[in-house]
């Protein structure tokens, strides 16, 4: 239940993370667009009492926020693992400085669901069908990243400007665009999944409160090979690293918790040196490059 | 593109003689603090007392400026951990992870060997702390020699289990039992403590991130291993077929450049912290990258860099116990000067 609740944020970061990458961006500032969407979400629905509306601002901060980052990267062709560092640093202090009259504040916050008659059975009832609507989203939303992504015209153009740019330019696509595009929904997502944090999960606002979950959906990509459905599994698998920490708290269990949060990481770095040989086919081949035009 | 233009768009932004470049440096950065001058006047306050304040407070004084430099040793030694790899291209963004594990295993011989004179102590817990940090660069290396895994994803993977390793022995195994709940390791004794200047706590780690400039300059420049260092990042095709042993040279650099990081976290928790806690750096690793960038690992470079960043990190308390403003208002500040610089040299290598 626990890795529900803390793998739903991870995954809607994850897929807004795979969807730039796939267009052949790294966006190591996801931390801070989490961050932005954390912090908006969370004042909107103070200000209006409305978590929904607080969800939308939170989006719409995050996706905004990326556009930022967009125009150095894509605009001013600047170096994309800086420019994510220097985006990352400056939603640190931005959200800071925004937040700072809301600590403290206390919101009702985004309402649990419990699905009609499932969330009756005994047992997996309350476990699988007592969610707010973001969890209940999150799934069928890497459904439709992947669906966009794999069955669609635009998202065929997309991996195609994260494979080969220059080639996509040939054929009539234009890369600013796409990336621009792919950008902005990888917003949206990422201030998604920061106002779930705040408006839905811990219902108030602490300074840095993603803790590094910007920086784990990074990772969380590349255990999932760049594939959305894979990153299902590989969202359930960190969240549960961070809910059965505080389970096992809870029980008095005497693991660390320190040693359970590595798994993931280390696991995502065995998996990439097994599949090591197979790794260049899975990254979008031209991930990190700048496209410079074709002058 | 030609090779010529990448290898310009990696290098960081280039040099046309000092003075003029040094002059659109000092116009960038004023672009960068009007902007900041901005933010804060949006949220309403005074931005004219706030860069009085930040200036006074790390400047103005000499105790300010000694603080100044205290958070310059490891914003400079994370920056050659970063510039050292560069140099044939390869991007080690685990600056932050090799720190901590540099202060682990330096650690872990102030408190096993506490007995030990300081003129023996002090050189161990040196060497262990760029082994800690040497060996943690080097999983990374050996990943990316043998064509596994990238160094930039290896590398920032590790940041976190470094990080993750420390906070289990803090709060576990290694936590002083006398400290109540405190998660920190027993104090170092006296002679594990890195000796400080005068009344300052700018300490000894002063001279290593100066050593390692130098030698970073002077191996690169002078020696025949720069040469193939430079051969490597000019054209590694060629360089291999000349028989340079290049999985050799990404191993060793990054051991180095890891190294030299462990060095910043030996320093830390030796002559700042005297005892090891979870929260040893606030990501003096990530800076060290984005400054190594901002120089384009040239060492001049660098000292500037640190230092504009170091006034910035080190005033963040001021401003927040003067304006009443959060702490970390001041990334807000460092963020946009990395802006402004990010957006010009990009431009500058899409227009060769």
């Amino acid at each position: 239940m626990g890795s529900v609740h803390a793998g739903t944020p991870l995954l809607y970061a994850t897929l807004g993370e795979l969807m730039e990458e796939r267009a052949g961006i790294v966006n190591l500032g996801l931390e801070g667009v989490m961050l932005m969407g954390a912090v908006v979400g969370f004042g909107t629905t103070v200000q209006t009492g409305s978590a929904a509306m607080g969800l939308l601002a939170g989006a719409l901060a995050g996706g905004l926020f990326n556009m930022l980052f967009g125009f150095l990267v894509i605009t001013c062709r600047a170096n994309q693992l800086a420019s994510g560092l220097a985006l990352m640093f400056c939603g640190v202090g931005l959200s800071a400085l925004l937040g700072v009259s809301y600590i403290g504040s206390r919101i009702e916050g985004l309402k649990e669901i419990p699905l009609p008659v499932l969330s009756n059975l005994p047992i997996v009832g309350p476990i699988l069908f007592n969610y707010d609507i973001l969890v209940y989203l999150a799934i069928p939303m890497a459904f439709l990243v992947w669906w966009v992504l794999f069955s669609t015209r635009w998202g065929l153009s997309l991996r195609a400007v994260g494979e080969n740019p220059t080639a996509a330019f040939a054929a009539g696509q234009n890369p600013h665009v796409l990336q621009f595009q792919a950008l902005w929904i990888a917003g949206l997502l990422g201030g998604i999944a920061g106002a779930h944090l705040s408006v839905g999960l811990a219902k108030t606002w602490a300074e840095w409160m993603t803790a590094g979950r910007g920086f784990i959906a990074v990772a969380l990509v590349i255990f999932s090979k760049w594939h959305p459905l894979r990153a299902i599994i590989g969202a359930l698998l960190f969240g549960g690293a961070i809910a059965l920490q505080l389970q096992m708290q809870a029980w008095g269990v005497p693991i660390s918790p320190f040693i359970l949060d590595m798994l993931p990481y280390i696991l995502s770095l065995a998996v990439l040196a097994v599949w090591g040989g197979a790794r260049r086919y899975a990254a979008p081949a031209s991930l990190g490059r700048v496209f410079q035009g074709t002058e | 593109m030609s090779p010529t233009g990448e290898l310009a768009n990696r290098l960081g932004p280039h040099r046309h003689g000092r003075l003029g470049s040094l002059f659109r440096f000092a116009a960038l950065f004023g672009l960068a603090f009007i902007l900041f001058a901005i933010v804060l006047l949006v949220f309403g306050k005074n931005p004219v007392k706030a860069y009085v304040d930040i200036f006074r407070s790390t400047l103005g004084s000499t105790y300010g400026f000694s603080e100044m430099l205290v958070k310059m040793i490891p914003l400079v030694l994370t920056a050659v951990a970063v510039a050292v790899p560069s140099r044939i291209w390869l991007i080690n963004v685990g600056g932050e992870g090799q720190l901590y594990m540099g202060a682990m295993f330096a650690t872990w011989g102030a408190l096993t060997f506490s007995n030990l004179p300081a003129w023996v102590l002090l050189p161990l817990i040196f060497v262990l702390g760029f082994l800690g940090g040497g060996l943690w660069g080097s999983i990374s290396g050996i990943l990316r020699a043998r064509g596994w895994v990238s160094e930039t994803i290896s590398t920032m993977l590790l940041n976190y289990v470094a990080i993750l390793l420390v906070n289990f022995l803090v709060f576990g195994p290694w936590k002083d039992p006398e400290s109540a709940n405190y998660p920190q390791t027993a104090d170092f004794v006296d002679a594990a403590i890195l000796p400080a200047f005068g009344n300052t706590r700018v300490h000894l780690g002063l001279i290593f991130a100066l050593a390692s400039l130098i030698l970073f300059h002077f191996v690169l420049s002078r020696t025949r291993w720069g040469l193939e260092m430079r051969a490597i990042g000019g054209n590694p095709e060629a360089a291999r077929r000349n028989g340079i042993p290049i999985a050799r040279y990404i191993v060793l650099l990054l051991f180095i450049g890891g190294g030299i990081a462990g060095v910043a976290g030996m320093s830390e928790v030796s002559a700042i912290q005297g005892r090891l806690r979870p929260s040893l750096s606030p990501g003096y690793g990530f800076a060290g990258f984005l400054i190594s960038w901002m120089a384009g690992g040239d060492p001049l470079g660098i000292v500037a860099a640190a230092f504009l960043l170091a006034i910035i990190t080190a005033s963040g308390d001021i401003l927040q116990m003067a304006q009443g403003l959060p702490g970390s208002v001041v990334n807000i500040l460092m963020a946009l000067i990395l802006f402004v610089a990010l957006a010009r040299h990009g431009r500058k290598a899409g227009r060769k």
